[in-house]
């Protein structure tokens, strides 16, 4: 039987990333994948027909340039595509319009509050800061701030540089930004309803929180960190569905000797005396190795994939009080034409970029209360995509794919209207129904044009593609599970609880998103415990 | 005219009490402008009949610093208590009340295995409150601005931190002090009423509720100073606590005005010059001290064109939105809740059945609605204190208050408060009660509601908020009241802040009075 | 209170109309022959109709036109304007009178620049602001407490700039009698074909002109006035470089390029303060009354400055652009030129920068290392530069009044 070095569980994006990082080193890397194809949440599939759906992920803009260069993806076939602009609809009939170009972005947001055209530069300013401060810890392991090893205290003392670097006046600015709800945060700069909703979606896609609970004004700067070609903020899709991502990853492994398995789920890792030696497939095989990477969520991975004697009882309890619950579902729809919104005007090229219907905090956090009570959102906040504007591959000529992500879905149902019982297929349908409602409302001509409809809340998202409870980013991102604290205190330099085992999801720093940074930093580790070179690109940073 | 201050205060809240007091006795000539008759602001005792006198504002006396009782010789100067250590009573419906006491829970349906997890958490929140503690009792840090105080603290500090609470406990610290209670209560526990309880202790006074982020930290500030969450009921209410601070400030040779409100804080040349009173009269002092809440100072004493811009913008920022309100039953007999030991009831009983219902209160007053299951903490203090009746208005000797804060009541209700909403609040209240006490209906001989709105008319509280701007992490330690404003002086020559606005925030608890005093005499002494 | 610009009549469609015309549009295209335009702002601007040195002249020489439509304008008035302006800017507002026009500048709270621009008195009470950048936010957050009202007013005034040594004598030609009695910062209203027209005396250029307000109907009926008042004297519309070109000379900073507006900076360090901008004399720390950036700039005054911001006289013909500034030949990079230009009229090869504190006294020596390119091939050079401190082009015509016919 063949011996490998590392063996990677899991081949989402990031497990991907960790096995290409590992195979570019020398090391002979295999990924194992329970389903039959590849790419977790980065994925595209023929689900209907002709037509591609990005099921899951649908954009990228937090994938770190960096890896993408380092492991040439672009050779790989993946090409990303720059998506401009968007509007948010509202329930008056009029939109709030996002241009690419300054000057007529302006323009629009005079029509709603001329005293906002201008604060909402201030507001662009001082976005880009935090950005600044924040990417360049996107490449790089969190300190633990316990610790006297040389290289924490070199850290904490990086981390407290960067503090000082941003000055007095910035470095308090920053920790209300950090610590404020979106909605408070928001309130400091704009007077307009629809403008501080248009921002404040970022905010809550993913999370369990509303706008107005604290920690989200950070979560909003978790979508707007990532950049395209330079231009921070930016988003853009993949060529042929997101799958391309994970295909350009494994066509990048592959290139560098590394293995992939699908079909293989893992039913335990392997420990003994202390280290981790294998796994234990669910078809019966082992594959032995000594170092074990986990791309599955920290729940599943303590939880499912290890015996608990092996993980202790501190990470087990750790792992139980990770919150992961998932509160954001998707429906994938196949059309037979183009969509029309009846607010846009005729001819109006917003429709190529995001198309929101929220335009209200309150609305959204009206949303909000409906998942803490146990149901899906029943006027819920949808961010719309129609990628086959720009991109021909996934739908046949004329004929479009639309990606609409929903927030809040709960992962179980426990509100008093369903009667105890959980997801079933009807309610599934029924909240299906609610979105396509809903966007109906804003678009007279949807249904007619509605070929097939795949709607998934986190019960399927989980039962697909493993995300436990379905949260898209492997664990909430709240102040208590970010940075050193992500997963748990203690564990966040991607080490697991035993020598040989690490974790590389988006359950560790700095978390969910198509980003691969949790797959690269997880490498860096892993090599640095081998005592290999380095292979993993550091944040080329932009000063 | 008299002007033979140094320093004059404006508002005699407990906090301008302190200060003055601290500073007199550091052989200053102080002197409190206060614009009610009597000293206090909401920690007082009042009239709410003709035959009825209690705390009509803060209620129980928990985080009053130790350190000040024992400066200011309280003790001596009349403080005393009707009851000490008072248990926390969370009411049940069903009967099956939860009593909290220290880090003990007795009730029908406690668990071996919570009394066990609550005594460690309790032990744990000790161990975090003493490190709290120590935020509360010095100026908030700024690392661009460390004074040799600040850099011998920091080392305390650090050293409490990693070496005091050992590894497992910081990181526990780290990751908690962001967090939500309903989240970390329900890692912990399994009862309903125990989490209800302390998810009530970190929401209350805030707009936040159990799953807002960051109301740990709240909750540790509130049990910072209080040793082991001990609570006390004063004897003669909040009013009699602030006669002794009162009386302890004019033993130290604090001047005292009452009924001396001040129209304007006055600038000259860039600089704080006195102040005018309502009746025109003019104090003069090159110090003043505002007692009163950032944005009173900022807009209303002083005026917005004496600061700089983004100062200014930064002050209108400040959240405060009140949303508690108090109600005050006359009962012609004591209540009877489903059976509730008589003892029990001499201490603090909580209507906060559960996180989820905490939250659920919560939604409404996010849309600014009244909760339609308001939250209440409530004492009954003529059980154990004589002074609240002289003589019952029905002659038969047994008539008692029930005493209740109530959460949530926003200030800012849609639609404005009026007679309609009033009753409202109040029908809802003791719709509430009878769920709990299903006969005290019955019992009601006279009702007195004082919402938000009222707070800020009686006691001069801005937006009704009792503790001059929300506690919420990011208006606490260096961002409270305003980033680079934390160290208790405004950016005018001349002005200090000591009042809830300032670090460490509401509360009777006199840290903002003691801090504000030694930065301002370390200030001179420069 | 503030009664800001409505949003009114801006429709949703707006979008497709991406480049605005100012009410000079029309004349100018008249003029234009090398189609060389910008945006600035909202509106399409030139850059040079025809020739550089052609428009340049025209402005040391005879009379040029420059459209400043586009120029950020806020009309402030109501009983608290006075004191509202003084919090605002750095100087004594209150020494300006009715009828006169300043040059200010404004901070935020840490003492930074967030722009330069003119204020012009309109009356007791009434005041319009003209900057680079958009100030509504800026104005907003400075109203709180004061009872003032204000708007943007860039699209109901038509702007244009009148420059050159001939201009007063095409005024008086027009008809606007005692013209020539408008002192330097002047400002005063006039009477033009039924309605009125501001004349300030003041402008970007370091010579004797004008500045000209009217509505925007008014605009090319006041175009084709100057041009008929001016047909002896060589009159022409004038693109941006030109003007650029005599900005320079005359050693004017410009926001966005000799620095960065405060709010609009991301990276630490690329603020600047009125001093590192050798503004000192618009800094007035004792007027009195608190105004933006006062406590910063008096802690400023005690612990000394970062930057010095120095006009140089660059040895040799190379132009010192983008160029690192060294306090010696192959020394130490002390900072660097932010405008730089070929003088036509002072016959100087002149720059303007910053180095570092306590560099740049008047007098001082720094290096330029100067990489410029001929036919592709790139070269370099160092070169020596004097700091002056006076404008490069400051001739007597500019303060003279009256002011001569040519």
């Amino acid at each position: 039987m063949k011996k490998y070095d590392a063996i990677v569980i899991g081949a989402g994006h990031n497990g991907l990333t960790n096995a290409a990082f590992l195979a570019k080193a020398g090391l002979n890397v295999v990924v194992v994948e329970k389903n039959d194809y590849i790419g977790g949440a980065s994925v595209s599939r023929n689900i209907h027909d002709d037509w591609t759906y990005s099921n899951c992920s649908y954009v990228c803009s937090l994938f770190r340039p960096e890896i993408y260069r380092n492991l040439e993806l672009g050779k790989h076939g993946l090409q990303i595509i720059n998506i401009g602009g968007g509007a948010t609809l509202m329930e008056n009939g009029d939109f709030l319009g996002s241009y690419e170009d300054h000057e007529v972005s302006r323009r629009e947001l005079i029509r709603h509050s001329p005293r906002d055209a201008d604060a909402y530069d201030r507001f662009s300013t001082d976005m880009a800061k935090w950005c600044r401060f924040i990417r360049p810890f996107l490449l790089r392991t969190p300190a633990d701030p316990t610790s006297f090893r040389p290289r924490d205290i070199q850290e904490l003392i990086y981390l407290g540089r960067k503090f000082y670097d941003l000055g007095q006046k910035d470095l308090h600015h920053f920790l209300r930004f950090f610590t404020a709800s979106i909605s408070d945060y928001l309130d400091q700069y704009f007077e307009s309803d629809v403008l501080k909703a248009s921002l404040a979606g970022s905010g809550i896609i993913g999370t369990g929180l509303g706008p107005m609970s604290p920690g989200t004004a950070y979560v909003l700067l978790h979508h707007y960190m990532g950049d395209m070609d330079g231009s921070v903020g930016s988003w853009g899709f993949a060529r042929g569905g997101m799958g391309s991502i994970a295909n350009a990853l494994a066509g990048s492994l592959k290139e560098h000797g590394g293995e992939i398995r699908t079909g293989q789920g893992v039913e335990q890792i392997i420990v003994k005396n202390g280290k981790a030696t294998g796994v234990a497939l669910e078809n019966g095989d082992e594959i032995h190795a000594n170092i074990v990477v986990s791309n599955l969520d920290a729940k599943r991975t303590f939880l499912g994939i290890m015996d608990p004697k092996d993980a202790g009882e501190k990470v087990v309890k750790a792992a139980k009080n990770f919150k992961s619950r998932g509160s954001s579902g998707k429906v994938n729809i196949a059309l037979n034409g183009a969509p029309r919104f009846d607010a846009l005007p005729q001819g109006s090229d917003l429709v190529n970029g995001f198309i929101h219907v929220t335009d209200s905090i309150e609305r959204m956090e009206r949303a909000y209360d409906d998942w803490k009570a146990g149901t899906w959102s029943k006027d819920p906040y949808l961010d719309m995509l129609v990628p086959t504007y720009a991109d021909p591959t996934m739908a046949p000529p004329g004929k479009h794919f639309m990606s609409v992500f929903v927030q809040y879905c709960p992962s179980k149902l426990t509100a008093a209207e369903h009667n105890g019982e959980d997801w079933t297929d009807k309610t599934v349908t029924a909240f299906g129904e609610t979105v396509l409602n809903q966007i109906s409302k804003y678009s007279t001509n949807f249904r007619d044009l509605v070929e097939h409809v795949e709607v998934r809340t986190p019960r399927e998202i989980e039962a697909e593609i493993g995300l436990t409870d379905g949260n898209i980013f492997q664990g909430e991102l709240t102040m208590d599970q970010l940075m050193f604290n992500r997963p748990f205190p203690g564990y966040a330099q991607y080490r697991g609880p035993v020598k040989g085992m690490y974790m590389c999801g988006s359950s560790t720093h700095p978390g969910g998103g198509v980003m691969a940074a949790p797959g690269a930093n997880a490498a860096r580790e892993i090599l640095l415990d081998l005592k290999r070179p380095n292979t993993v690109p550091e944040d080329e940073g932009d000063d | 005219m008299t002007n033979n201050y140094d320093i004059l205060i404006v508002g005699g809240g407990h906090n301008g009490l302190i200060c003055a007091a601290y500073l007199a006795r550091a052989g200053k000539r102080v002197c409190v402008l206060e614009a009610r008759g009597s000293f206090g602001g909401a920690a007082a005792t009042e009239a709410i009949t003709d035959k009825c006198r209690a705390s009509t504002g803060a209620q129980f006396l928990y985080q009053l610093h130790p350190q000040i009782i024992a400066d200011l010789a309280l003790e001596k100067h009349g403080l005393r208590y009707a009851r000490r250590n008072l248990p926390t009573t969370v009411l049940a419906t069903d009967g099956k009340h939860l009593t909290i006491n220290h880090d003990q829970l007795t009730g029908e349906n406690v668990s071996a295995a919570d009394q066990q997890a609550f005594s460690e958490f309790m032990d744990e929140m000790q161990a975090f409150a003493k490190i709290i503690g120590k935020l509360i009792d010095q100026p908030p840090m700024d690392i661009f601005d460390l004074d040799w105080d600040d850099k011998i603290n920091s080392v305390k500090l650090g050293w409490a931190l990693r070496f005091g609470l050992g590894k497992t406990r910081m990181r526990e610290l780290l990751r908690i002090i962001g967090m939500t209670m309903f989240d970390l209560a329900d890692e912990k526990f399994d009862n309903d009423l125990l989490k209800g309880a302390l998810s009530f202790d970190s929401v209350l006074g805030t707009q936040f509720g159990a799953r807002s982020s960051g109301n740990v930290l709240k909750y540790l500030f509130r049990h910072a100073l209080s040793n082991k969450s001990e609570m006390d009921l004063p004897y003669g209410g909040m009013g009699s606590v602030v006669n002794a601070i009162e009386k302890s400030a004019a033993e130290a040779g604090v001047g005292l005005r009452s009924n001396a409100k001040v129209k304007s804080i006055d600038v000259e040349n860039c600089r704080v010059v006195g102040v005018t009173l309502e009746n025109g009269e003019k104090l003069i002092a090159g110090t003043v001290i505002s007692n009163t809440d950032i944005r009173t100072t900022v807009l209303d004493l002083v005026g917005s064109r004496h600061f700089e811009a983004d100062f200014v913008h930064a002050t209108t920022n400040v959240r405060m939105r009140g949303v508690a309100a108090k109600l005050h039953l006359v009962l012609s007999e004591a209540p009877d809740f489903n059976g509730l030991d008589p003892e029990l009831m001499k201490g603090r009983l909580l209507i906060a059945p559960s996180a989820e219902e905490v939250e659920l209160a919560y939604n409404a007053v996010k849309y600014g609605e009244l909760s339609e299951r308001p939250l209440m903490e409530i004492s009954i203090p003529s059980l154990c204190d004589d002074t609240v009746f002289d003589g019952d208005s029905d002659g038969d000797g047994d008539c008692h208050l029930l005493n209740a804060t109530v959460q949530y009541a926003p200030y800012a209700l849609k639609g404005g408060w009026n007679d309609e909403n009033r009753a409202e609040l109040i029908e809802r209240c003791i719709t509430q009660l009878e769920r709990y006490s299903p006969d005290i209906r019955g019992k009601i001989q006279h009702v007195e509601l004082l919402t938000p709105l009222d707070l800020e008319k009686r006691f001069g509280l801005k937006a009704g908020d009792w503790d001059h701007g929300e506690m919420a992490l990011d208006q606490m330690l260096i961002l409270r009241p305003v980033p680079g404003s934390s160290r208790y002086n405004l950016p005018l020559d001349g002005l200090h802040l000591c009042g809830a606005s300032a670090h460490p925030g509401g509360g009777v608890m006199g840290a903002a009075g003691r801090n504000a005093a030694r930065m301002i005499l370390k200030g001179e002494a420069k | 209170m503030n009664n800001l610009a409505q949003n009114a009549g801006i429709k949703q469609d707006h979008y497709l109309q991406t480049i605005k015309k100012t009410p000079f549009y029309n004349r100018q295209k008249e003029w234009d022959k090398v189609n060389q335009w910008h945006r600035w702002g909202e509106y399409t601007v030139c850059d040079v109709f025809e020739s550089i040195a052609k428009e340049y002249f025209a402005i040391r020489n005879s009379a040029s036109l420059f459209d400043l439509t586009p120029m950020s304008k806020y009309r402030i008035k109501g009983p608290d304007a006075l004191a509202f302006m003084n919090r605002l800017v750095t100087r004594d507002m209150s020494k300006i009178k009715v009828g006169r026009v300043a040059y200010v500048i404004w901070c935020d709270d840490a003492g930074q620049v967030l722009d330069d621009g003119t204020i012009f008195r309109l009356g007791e009470n009434e005041y319009r602001l003209c900057s680079q950048e958009r100030q509504l936010e800026i104005l907003k957050r400075n109203a709180i407490g004061f009872d003032v009202e204000f708007w943007e007013e860039t699209d109901e005034v038509a702007a244009i700039s009148f420059q050159g040594p001939v201009t007063c004598r095409i005024l008086r030609n027009m008809g606007f009698s005692d013209v020539e009695t408008l002192k330097l910062f002047d400002l005063r209203y006039f009477d033009f074909q039924g309605e009125q027209i501001l004349i300030s005396r003041t402008g970007f250029t370091g010579d004797l002109g004008y500045e000209l307000m009217v509505s925007p109907d008014k605009a090319e009926a006041l175009w084709d006035a100057i041009f008929e008042a001016g047909k002896d004297y060589a009159v022409r519309p004038i693109g941006g470089n030109a003007l650029e070109l005599a900005r320079v000379e005359a050693g004017f900073l410009q926001a966005g390029v000799d620095f960065l507006p405060a709010n609009e900076t991301i990276r630490p360090g690329c603020t600047r303060s009125p001093y590192e901008l050798g503004m000192h004399w618009l800094v007035k720390l004792d007027k009195g009354v608190t105004f933006n950036g006062r406590r910063a700039l008096i802690n400023e005054q005690k612990n000394g400055s970062r930057y010095r911001f120095v006009k140089l006289d660059v040895e040799g013909n190379k132009t010192a652009c983008n160029a690192y500034l060294f306090d010696r030949k192959n020394g130490k990079s002390i900072g660097a030129t932010t405008s730089t230009a070929w003088a036509p009229s002072a016959k100087k090869n002149v720059a303007l920068g910053y180095v570092e504190m306590p560099h740049g006294k008047s007098g001082d020596v720094v290096w330029a290392e100067i990489y410029y390119q001929k036919e592709l091939k790139w070269n370099r050079v160092w070169a020596k530069c004097l700091v002056v401190d006076k404008p490069f082009w400051d001739p007597e015509r500019k303060r003279l009044t009256p002011p001569a016919d040519f």
